[in-house]
């Protein structure tokens, strides 16, 4: 019996002391009706063996594409030590410290990582994190309309340039509070936010102004006059950040002359793999004045009886198990893993290192662009200045191009058709510090022979 | 233990560094207008100071991999390493979310499958994985619900009806929803007054969140007659799967009329808690809530899986998350439902309700009080100290914290709140009689103590890290961010 | 055995209600109210200016184990918060009829017409509580 102990002489004797003949009896509060005794659709059990060599076998057909996408996930190097620490046992399986005094290795580390997101945001306080970048820009929106006590529109203002697929889970996550989410356009020779598009609304009810630093294009917004813009028409501001850039960027706590209320994104590029898409790890920051309308757990540094320094979870007064119907947010616990390895990551980049990153991200970037526009007759579709993404336009539907590269190996970006038609056949791609020169160079010689190939075979000379 | 580690700021050093992890330097070219003024504090430490910090910090921790861990309503049962180093493969955590599906059809096929597998379990048409967490998964049912109302024109229901033992996410979740609470009694014997229930249903119903069993450790044996007021009435009913390892293979949320649920995979299919997630909280339906189930799901063309959206699933509620949800959990959950086959979630199910009902005999015997002493016992039970409160002056709290010293970490305290003193205690599958044995003995030690000396009991514990913390200073004075002295 | 001041009137959820000379109105919480919450660790009291009908949450006070609304007795418009309060929310538990006051009100309608009890019905309430 995989994973259960019991010998027969335990079942036997373990009935015996509850007074009953056999297990069946224990259900005997079940409605007869209602039982059912198989589960089919369910296959039998195969041994760890036999399952490691299926989960091989469908690992080797995915196999490992060279990858240029980024589109809020990025490939950074995962230091060994990260997850070696991270699964321990007693990181991976304990749950949320609701056990101070047997919970202290979390509570510290969360103590930590909100100490770091802190001072890389420039933010007064951090939560022990959320599920994930998306999610947390949606309880951003609804944390403004909570710690902005003039407003009463319940209007938030997201330009376009903010990730496509966060903006429909913001929206989605939330409608049935009545939050009006309207988008703001953008300069389609710039790739960045017009500031001059907000004074239309000068003088009305704005509870907040979403900014995203760098934007989904991966230019970098007017940060500064975008937040000016909000606090002279008294809305809070909302800055959605990559952190990895906030090694070389002005952070959100010092933008405008105010700085931002809110920051929050995803730290997925600290020490959390790829995988698919999930888990990662949500983050966010805000002002000491707002902390109270911040959802997520929060650790704090206190004292024991006898005087020595620990951690607890605290104003959980906010939360869902004390609060109930009046919670800030539902959501139950943090994301204590991934945080777990994105605190131990920033320990072993620190400021240097976290600054390199940024550094041969914005490089490598820079690298592609040169190279796919030079050799492949592609154009990019905005100057700079970038951090680590870049909008390659293309002469032909982008889909066949990815399928063609994907067939020689190659991730080539993000298709932006379906979020920005507009663009026309349009391609974000993305080079972090693990693309070497030669990667570039792979991706370059294979994108010019699949586009001279297509070209050839529509009897066009390349 | 006592504790011995600074915070990592403190074990820093301008100019120290784990300088294996740092790339070449780069020209950067970033304009000087967008250039952050004064780096960001971080931590300045060589590579073996991270690592033995943390490898310390984790010592500090009570885990089910160190602890018998009967946390109720959580289900702390071991989580298999075959699930995690199998979900940890290469191929699988290099992939990039939005790289081709051609690129993807292994992971796919893995994630179908659990798709199919927990239709099976729980008798639902079909399930959607991507919710983040329970709480997601939660919001998720709530908005489908709300989606289907809207969808026949039905504006005006806009109550959800939640009993009073019901965990404090399923209101917040309501409102999340801006929906209103209607919250409805539970009767000494522990089941929904059914009274009440009529009392609340009315044209404004959008539906009823139950846990079954219910948090306060039994089964609710009314349930179709529930279901069929509820249905009656125009509303719809949502199962929260926190229990639902307790019957796992030996009923099923589909057949009791559930139209809606969510499972929490960290529970029932024993992906880590990892002190606090990440979770997934896949959710299921029945045929009427199919059009809104939320995207992306996995499909199949033939012999190829793809994601499907909302070009697919026009009435979706939408998208939940960044991507397509916690695939690393997913993944762990699938290689779990593998390694145990259908028998092996049957026994999952008889074995930790057997757990459950020889620890609450035992505890009995030894002189506990049940709350619900003539009902049996699902995969967990309470007992309430309010004798001990009254006739020794110790609490629940005080109970919890002494057992910290005697090595095992505390039940689930003063939740549900309807049962005074309350200890919720979830044994799980995965434990040996003895464990469970010594675990009475403590509580029997305990107890002990409580009467030869309470005031030694309101100070534990008194050998782990830290005794009891001041969480009113921790409040009052908010310190939740390290800053270097002086600034 | 909570204090229940004799001068003052009670609602149901454990506010009370001092009329003051000037026709204004202060209100609190009740001991036995504080004593429920136990150690106050913040006080969210309203901003002078704001309009508030009678039963509106107007005010919220937290423990570390609980948070709860205090719901105005009376509407009316709010002429002042306990500022001390955000400082020093253990004056609630100190002294929740005196230096504890959480606003001060001026009633809007008749305030007669709102549901408060005396001391003598709310103490015999608290007693069997």
């Amino acid at each position: 019996m995989p994973y259960i102990p019991h010998t027969d002489e335990d079942i036997g004797a373990m009935l015996e002391r509850i007074g009953i003949r056999d297990i069946d009896e224990l259900f005997d509060e079940i409605p007869k009706e209602l039982r059912i005794d198989s589960l089919p659709g369910v296959p039998a059990a195969l041994t760890e063996m036999e399952v490691a060599r299926l989960m091989s076998e469908r690992a080797a057909q995915d196999g490992r594409p060279l990858n240029f996408i980024g589109a809020g996930a990025y490939e950074h190097h995962i230091p060994a030590p990260v997850w070696a620490i991270t699964t321990r046992g007693e990181f991976y399986s304990a749950y949320t410290p609701y056990q101070a005094e047997a919970s202290q290795g979390t509570l510290q580390v969360m103590y930590e990582f909100q100490s770091m997101i802190a001072s890389l945001t420039a933010m007064d306080v951090s939560n022990a994190s959320l599920y994930d970048g998306a999610s947390a820009l949606a309880e951003a929106c609804l944390m403004a309309v909570r710690a902005h006590r003039r407003s009463k529109s319940a209007h938030i203002l997201v330009p376009v340039t903010v990730n496509p697929a966060w903006r429909r889970v913001a929206r989605v996550i939330t409608e049935g509070q009545g939050l009006v989410l309207e988008e703001l356009p953008y300069c389609t020779e710039q790739g960045t936010t017009i500031p001059q598009v907000l004074e239309r609304y000068a003088g009305q009810d704005i509870t907040a102004l979403v900014i995203q630093q760098p934007n989904f294009f991966g230019q970098l917004e007017d940060a500064d006059a975008l937040a000016r813009w909000a606090r002279a028409n008294g809305a809070q501001v909302i800055a959605v950040t990559n952190p990895v850039s906030l090694a070389l960027l002005t952070p959100p706590g010092e933008w405008g002359e105010g700085g931002a209320d809110i920051a929050c994104g995803e730290a997925q590029p600290f020490g959390v793999p790829l995988s698919s898409g999930g888990p990662y790890v949500g983050f966010m920051a805000t002002r000491l004045e707002h902390v109270r309308q911040m959802p997520g757990r929060i650790a704090g540094r206190t004292v024991d009886l006898e005087g020595r320094t620990g951690f607890t979870l605290t104003l959980q007064a906010r939360e869902q198990h004390i609060r109930r119907g009046k919670a800030t947010s539902n959501i139950c616990t943090n994301q204590g893993l991934l945080m777990t390895a994105a605190t131990i990551y920033l320990s072993l980049l620190g400021p240097a290192g976290l600054a390199r990153v940024a550094g041969a991200c914005v490089a490598r970037t820079r690298e592609l662009v040169e190279a796919l526009t030079t050799r492949c007759g592609v154009r990019a579709a905005f100057p700079g200045p970038r951090f680590h993404e870049a909008v390659l336009l293309l002469d032909r539907p982008v889909v066949p191009v990815l399928e063609s590269l994907a067939a020689a190996g190659i991730a080539g970006g993000y298709d932006l058709a379906r979020d920005f038609p507009e663009l026309g056949h349009a391609l974000l791609v993305c080079a972090t510090e693990t693309r070497t020169s030669a990667d570039i160079e792979t991706y370059a010689r294979t994108l010019h022979r699949t586009l001279g190939r297509a070209a050839a075979a529509a009897g066009v000379r390349p | 233990m006592k504790r011995i580690e600074p915070v990592i700021f403190d074990l820093s050093r301008s100019g120290r560094g784990a300088t294996a992890q740092h790339p070449p330097a780069a020209e950067t070219a970033i304009p000087a207008q967008f250039r952050r003024r004064r780096p960001p504090v971080l931590p300045e430490v060589s590579e073996l100071q991270a690592v033995r910090h943390y490898t310390r910090l984790s010592q500090l921790n009570y885990s089910i991999d160190t602890q018998f861990y009967p946390l109720g309503s959580c289900t702390m049962k071991y989580n298999p390493r075959a699930c995690n180093s199998l979900a940890m493969l290469p191929e699988f955590l290099g992939r990039h979310p939005l790289a081709p599906a051609a690129t993807g059809q292994g992971m796919l096929a893995c994630l179908f499958e659990l798709q199919e597998m927990l239709k099976a379990v729980t008798g639902m048409a079909a399930v959607s994985l991507t919710p983040m967490a329970g709480a997601q998964g939660e919001f998720t049912g709530v908005a489908m619900i709300r989606a289907f109302h809207r969808a026949h024109g039905d504006l005006a229901r806009n109550e959800i009806i939640v009993p009073d033992a019901a965990h404090g996410t399923n209101p917040a979740t309501a409102s999340m929803c801006g929906m209103k609470i209607r919250e409805i009694a539970s009767l000494a014997n522990g089941d929904v007054d059914l009274a009440a229930l009529d009392a609340a249903l009315s044209p404004a119903t959008a539906g009823i969140m139950l846990t079954n069993p219910s948090t306060l450790g039994v089964f609710e044996r009314r349930i179709t007659e529930i279901e069929r007021k509820v249905h009656a009435a125009g509303g719809l009913v949502y199962y929260d799967g926190a229990n639902l390892n307790a019957i796992l293979g030996k009923v099923r949320p589909g057949d009791m009329g559930f139209d809606v649920i969510h499972t929490n995979l960290h529970k029932t299919f024993s992906t880590p808690h990892g002190g606090g997630g990440p979770g997934s909280g896949a959710v299921g339906v029945g045929e009427r809530l199919l059009p809104f189930l939320p995207v992306p799901v996995v499909g199949r063309d033939g012999d190829r899986y793809r994601w499907l959206d909302e070009r697919d699933l026009p009435q979706s509620i939408g998208q939940l998350s960044g991507f397509m949800g916690n695939t690393g959990v997913l993944l762990r959950a699938y290689v779990y439902m593998r390694i145990l086959g259908a028998a092996g979630m049957r026994r999952v199910g008889e074995f930790s309700t057997l757990n459950a009902n020889y620890l609450l005999q035992r505890l009995r015997e030894a002189g506990f009080d049940a709350a619900y002493p003539e009902r049996r016992a699902s995969h967990e039970f309470i007992i309430t100290l309010r004798r001990q409160t009254r006739e020794q002056g110790v609490t629940a709290m005080d109970f919890a914290k002494r057992l910290l010293d005697y090595g095992y970490h505390a039940p689930t305290t003063y939740f549900p709140l309807l049962v005074p003193e309350c200890l919720l205690i979830e044994p799980t599958e995965t434990e040996t009689r003895e464990e469970l044995d010594g675990f009475v003995d403590a509580l029997v030690a305990i107890q002990r103590e409580a009467e030869a000396d309470a005031a030694m009991l309101k100070g534990a514990p008194y050998t782990l890290p830290v005794r009891r913390l001041d969480d009113v200073r921790a409040a009052k004075q908010l310190d939740v961010a390290w800053k270097p002295a002086g600034a | 055995m909570s204090k229940v001041p004799a001068e003052l009137r009670y609602t149901k959820s454990h506010e009370w209600l001092r009329a003051l000379p000037d026709g204004s109105v202060e209100i609190g919480i009740t001991d036995h109210a504080q004593a429920a919450l136990g150690d106050l660790v913040f006080v969210e009291v309203p901003a002078a200016g704001r309009t508030l009908a009678t039963g509106d949450a107007c005010a919220v006070v937290e423990s570390v184990k609980a948070a709860s609304d205090v719901y105005s007795p009376l509407g009316g418009e709010v002429l002042a918060g306990n500022e001390a309060l955000a400082t020093q929310p253990e004056l609630v538990n100190q002294d929740p009829y005196g230096k504890g006051w959480i606003l001060r009100l001026k009633p809007s309608g008749n305030a007669a017409s709102a549901d408060l009890q005396d001391a003598t019905a709310y103490a015999a309430e608290v007693a069997g509580d």
